[in-house]
């Protein structure tokens, strides 16, 4: 697969290479962050259904924080780094809102019989993320969140 | 920008197949559930949702489905999905959607599941 001029990226400090871009809060924002995703991962030539799982979680976190994170400057703030560990090239999401932040022990975690008893249907955010990524770390408090997550190629 | 699901429906007796083609967030699984509701209406006892088209869903998108699998288990019919990409059948499954409906990789074995004997 041809690498995509368009995924232009610096070299930090690290070797790590990353490309940053804040998205407003407001519909199909999300959509937007999965475009560049995408070319992020197509840039280390990452197999499409690992992208795919990469979009899909992006999604999932980006809902979260358009819907629930309130965040003062209206935007949501991504980070897209390529990265090498131990021979294993990743891409790594950072998701950052700089909202009122969650207490993650106050999150019910969902459950299938839940949802099909009509009882809590939505709620599923972190439990796909966490599912469709190989690492994810989170970071909440009264500055905001940081959703730190990453896939392996 | 606006990434809209177009959802199309076709009915092969008691079968109404609803094919989706686009991002299924709250709007795409609004439309699907209002086409489902009318072949439920008009007497559909099963549907087949192909999503083969479908390359990324959200969980609101995914909890709409969920209700109009409901609906259709409060009439005694059934519901599969067919075309569905690994990453959306994993989502499913993580989901529990897989408990209570098929799964099948093609519309043909899909229907064929559903259809009366």
């Amino acid at each position: 697969m041809a690498r995509r001029e368009s995924a232009r990226m610096t070299l930090d400090a690290t070797g790590a290479r990353e490309i940053s871009m804040p998205i407003p809060v407001a519909p199909d924002m999300e959509i937007v962050a999965t475009a560049q995703a995408a070319a992020v991962g197509e840039f280390i030539e990452m197999p499409r259904d690992k992208i795919d799982e990469v979009k899909l979680a992006l999604v999932e976190a980006c809902i979260n924080a358009f819907e629930h994170a309130h965040a003062r400057d209206d935007r949501v703030h991504l980070t897209f780094r390529v990265g090498r560990e131990n021979a294993r090239e990743f891409l790594e999401v950072e998701v950052l809102d700089r909202g009122r932040g969650f207490d993650q022990a106050s999150i019910e975690m969902p459950s299938a019989e839940k949802t099909f008893s009509g009882r809590q249907k939505r709620g599923w955010g972190l439990q796909i993320i966490r599912s469709l990524m190989d690492s994810v770390a989170i970071s909440s408090g009264e500055g905001g969140t940081r959703i730190l997550m990453r896939k392996y190629k | 920008m606006s990434e809209v699901c177009r959802v199309t429906a076709e009915r092969r007796g008691d079968v109404a197949i609803l094919t989706t083609d686009g991002y299924i967030n709250n709007q795409g699984g609004e439309e699907i559930a209002r086409q489902a509701y009318l072949h439920l209406e008009s007497g559909a006892r099963a549907l087949v949702l192909n999503l083969e088209r479908t390359r990324i869903v959200n969980s609101i998108g995914i909890s709409i489905l969920i209700e109009v699998l409901e609906k259709v288990m409060d009439r005694n019919g059934r519901l599969a999905f067919c075309g569905l990409t690994p990453t959306i059948d994993k989502t499913f499954r993580i989901m529990g959607l897989a408990q209570y409906a098929a799964i099948y990789p093609t519309e043909a074995e899909a229907v064929g599941a559903l259809s009366s004997p």
